[in-house]
């Protein structure tokens, strides 16, 4: 296998180097290969001039490389200081000594990290800065950074930014992986752009534009995804009102994770739920797929009251489901393509007749999928595990869409997908939403929200705290509002914020 | 014999479809190379016990294919496939039934008494036993279903208990008095009169079992069941992944609780060869262990409806071969020994050729969209 071809960069130090590309073009490969969990078949590494073989991330660590993943690796219930110090005890030891040290690191390089914090207790971004501190307590040189900003809000990616400018200061590099142009443009000294394996371009913020970078990134000239002409009619399809969902929380203390949460969604509407990760989004969306059992509240569908229907019933009702979790909740992994697509449709066809199944009409379909969404494979035996993550999430796609949903429920749609899919999936949604599909979406890129959405919410620990026209808004202002610090004010107040106790629910 | 218009149709599709045949290939290379790998192990631990392993063998295949032997095998493996089946349906759903054991004496004792002690023709009798021995069995299955599905008990731990509660019940109904009646030294449920056996095919060398055809039957009832039906698709899907399942519909409690019942309800039959064909009641000399022989088996076998048939038959052919070594001079443990290390080297073989066969296929498809990229640069190029 081919992933990487002719790759060549130069990483200079004290800057920091952006490195773009659609996924599946190869930049993790070229990743996991500095990072010495890959051996390139050839070609050569040298680090301050001297080639160097990596076997293994412990040689990249000897040689002053560290990672930081995506996803984070932290043990929640340690706190700060052991996370950091855990599988680096020989260096300054677990005690005041390496206290010490984290204080300096975490001094010198503006990062604000208090030791003694449970991890469980501190949030997405404080978490990121233990990772980077981890790194750099390990006597890293070269930091690689892999999508550091996808969990962010703008100003969290703001000090992100201040934080390598910091780092870059004082003579260390920065490698940093993304594919959210503007952020490259903002903070990168140097941009190296791969696609399909290989290095296609170098270049400096100076002289390019996002517009340029991405055409560069996908080979092609781009689509603009903005399109406004509304469709939305004033046919209510689905309506949720005063749900109420409580949860058990790590400690057993029973708090709300829903309140009073109500909105209506029209034929051809696409309503977006803004929010940090963690604010009750993942449990409004189970909610309604009927996946958790809520406290109090009403769900309808094109009138009907679905509240007590099973997951079954509310699919075959017409709700397709895009989960935000793919691989927990939208395939299985071992199973062959056409027996994926099946899933959660298996009770429609063309998957089964009656209790039969169809396997040879769903391998039909599988394939029909396959090509109308260009979902990348040598067929449809093949497991979903061996898809990339992009061509996975079209398959999910496809899916959903081949039963004419009335309702989308989309939970980060374009997760973890590059540009290409990116965009085909939009104009998918878009479509299915000009001919009367209702869209709950659920996004932390708050450019899909704002260019997707008919109507845009705002969701604050657990309740829908503001509404705002995405015509109207800015990111910066929706991110502001996402902290909670705007709370009901964006362009006018949210007609959900008022909660009445009014008793509408039990 | 079980699978003809499956592998007819697995045949011509193998013809079109390089992935299916390769998928078919590594399924049938994991057991051939466990079984090279067990016999090299045994041939060492015996080579080192002073045991001469070449002549062992060819013993074994002498005398196992003899046709007396074969017959003996055949009705060996009956009740083994049965209890297989049983397992497997759990296993593809990520449960664990230990509890065919048990399950499969409580039925059997309840039916044989019921065929006993009601004088109905063989035409309803047989048929009612049968059903009895489900029924019971997959309720004794149910009670650790409904412990998982609605207090989260693990069936593990629960069919386990089951089994020891199953020995307890078996024998405090065993006595006379109470379901059973003494003759000599044994106690027995009342034999069943001569039409409530069930039919046998005579070779000449012997009588095969018409049970046969049950374990026939319960093969293709599985195979379809779980292959080409909407239940099956489902329970294959909890198998899969619990969360995906739960999120595409399924309702994962109803379906724990299902499996279960079904599984105890395949582990009723395991005891009906015995009762049916040989024994004619079930006494304090009813053959158990049967439930744990099947657990082995399906893990040989794959969960697979012909894998467990060859896989059953293998082991009927060790039993029967293993009591001849021990006329032979060869140490009658040495059968237990092959068994172990069989189902060891299976297990181990299977994770492996797992493995290897995703990162194959992963490293494939990734070939094919660096072939598909090389040509669309090349076109670009061109284009330019």
């Amino acid at each position: 296998m081919v992933a990487n071809r002719d790759i060549d960069i130069t990483v200079r130090r004290g800057t920091v180097h952006a490195l773009i590309g659609e996924n599946g073009a190869g930049k993790s490969t070229l990743m996991k290969i500095l990072y010495g969990m890959q051996k390139p078949d050839e070609g050569t590494i040298s680090v301050d001039g001297r080639a160097v073989v990596l076997h293994s991330p412990a040689d990249a660590i000897a040689r002053g490389i560290g990672m930081v993943h995506q996803h984070f690796m932290l043990a929640d219930n340690l706190t700060v200081q052991e996370n950091i110090v855990l599988g680096a005890e020989k260096l300054h030891g677990i005690g005041a000594a390496a206290r010490r040290r984290i204080q300096e690191l975490s001094d010198a390089y503006g990062l604000g990290v208090r030791p003694d914090v449970l991890v469980e207790e501190i949030g997405v971004a404080d978490r990121q800065r233990v990772e980077i501190l981890k790194v750099l307590y390990r006597g890293a040189r070269t930091l690689i950074l892999d999508e550091p900003t996808a969990v962010l809000v703008p100003q969290e990616v703001d000090a992100l930014f201040a934080n390598l400018r910091e780092l870059k200061a004082e003579g260390l590099t920065v490698i940093f992986i993304s594919h959210k142009l503007g952020e490259v443009l903002a903070v990168a000294d140097e941009i190296t752009v791969i696609r399909r394996g290989t290095t296609v371009a170098s270049v400096t913020p100076a002289e390019t534009t996002p517009k340029q970078l991405a055409e560069l990134m996908v080979g092609t000239e781009l689509p603009v995804p903005e399109t406004r002409e509304s469709t939305v009619t004033d046919t209510p399809v689905l309506e949720v009102s005063g749900l109420h969902l409580s949860g058990t929380d790590a400690e057993g203390v029973v708090r709300e994770v829903l309140s009073d949460i109500t909105f209506t969604i029209h034929r051809g509407e696409v309503l977006g739920i803004a929010g940090v990760e963690g604010n009750g989004q993942s449990e409004l969306v189970e909610t309604v797929m009927g996946m958790r059992r809520p406290d109090g509240g009403v769900i309808r569908l094109a009138g009907e009251d679905i509240s007590r229907t099973a997951t079954r019933g509310r699919r075959e009702a017409g709700i397709g489901y895009i989960p935000e979790d793919r691989h927990r909740h939208g395939l299985l992994l071992d199973a062959p393509l056409w027996e994926n697509r099946m899933l959660g449709h298996v009770t429609q066809r063309p998957n089964s007749n009656g209790p039969w199944l169809t396997g040879g009409d769903a391998r039909r379909d599988t394939e029909r999928i396959v090509e109308e969404y260009d979902v990348r494979t040598p067929g449809v035996d093949v497991t979903a595990a061996s898809l990339s993550g992009g061509n996975q999430q079209k398959l999910i796609v496809g899916r959903e869409m081949s039963h004419r949903p009335r309702v989308l429920v989309a939970a980060h749609p374009t997760r973890g997908v590059d540009v290409g899919a990116q965009v085909q999936i939009w104009d998918q949604i878009r479509e299915a939403r000009h001919e009367g599909m209702a869209v709950l979406l659920i996004s932390a890129d708050l450019d899909e929200l704002i260019g997707l959405s008919d109507t845009l919410r705002v969701m604050y620990r657990g309740r829908l705290v503001a509404s705002a026209d995405p015509a109207a808004i800015t990111p910066e202002q929706l991110g502001t509002a996402m902290t909670g610090a705007a709370t009901g004010t964006l362009d006018r107040p949210g007609p959900a914020d008022d909660p009445g106790a009014q008793g509408s629910d039990d | 014999m079980t699978e003809m218009p499956a592998t007819v149709s697995s045949l011509t599709s193998l013809v079109r479809d390089p992935h299916r045949r390769e998928r078919l290939l590594l399924g049938a290379a994991a057991p051939a190379l466990a079984l090279v790998t067990a016999f090299v192990l045994i041939a060492v631990v015996m080579a080192v016990t002073d045991q001469n392993p070449v002549r062992a063998f060819g013993l074994m295949l002498d005398y196992g294919t003899k046709a007396d032997s074969q017959v003996w095998i055949i009705n060996k493996a009956i009740a083994y496939y049965l209890s297989a089946v049983a397992v497997a349906i759990g296993f593809r759903m990520n449960l664990f039934n230990i509890g065919v054991d048990g399950q499969y004496q409580v039925g059997a004792l309840i039916a044989a008494w019921v065929g006993g002690s009601l004088a109905f023709t063989g035409l309803v009798n047989i048929p009612l036993m049968i059903l009895v021995a489900m029924v019971v069995s997959g309720f004794w299955a149910g009670i650790a279903g409904y412990l998982k599905a609605t207090r989260g008990v693990s069936e593990v731990i629960s069919t386990i208990m089951l089994n020891a509660i199953a020995g307890s019940l078996v024998g405090y109904l065993l006595k006379e008095g109470r379901l059973a009646e003494l003759s000599g030294n044994i106690v027995h449920t009342p034999d069943l009169p001569d039409s409530s056996m069930f039919f046998t095919i005579d070779t000449g060398n012997g009588e095969i079992w018409g049970t046969v055809v049950i374990a026939v039957l319960a093969g293709v009832a599985y195979w379809f069941l779980l292959g080409r039906t909407r239940f099956g698709y489902d329970l294959r899907a909890v198998g899969h992944s619990d969360t995906a399942a739960l999120a595409s519909g399924v309702n994962v409690k109803t379906m724990v609780t299902g499996a279960m019942l079904l599984s105890g309800v395949a582990a009723g039959l395991v005891g009906m060869p015995i009762l049916l064909n040989d024994s004619g009641n079930f006494g304090n000399n009813f053959p158990g262990g049967m439930g744990f022989t099947g657990i082995a088996i399906a893990l040989l076998g794959r969960n697979h409806a012909v894998g467990m048939a060859f896989a059953a038959l293998l082991w009927g052919f060790l039993e029967r071969t293993g009591n001849h070594l021990d006329f032979e001079g060869y140490s009658r443990e040495i059968v237990g020994v092959m068994q172990g290390t069989i189902v060891l080297s299976v297990v181990i073989a299977y994770e492996l050729v797992r493995r290897w066969g995703l990162r194959r296929q992963q490293s494939r498809v990734g070939a094919e969209l660096a072939a598909g990229r090389a040509k669309t640069n090349d076109a670009a190029e061109v284009g330019q």
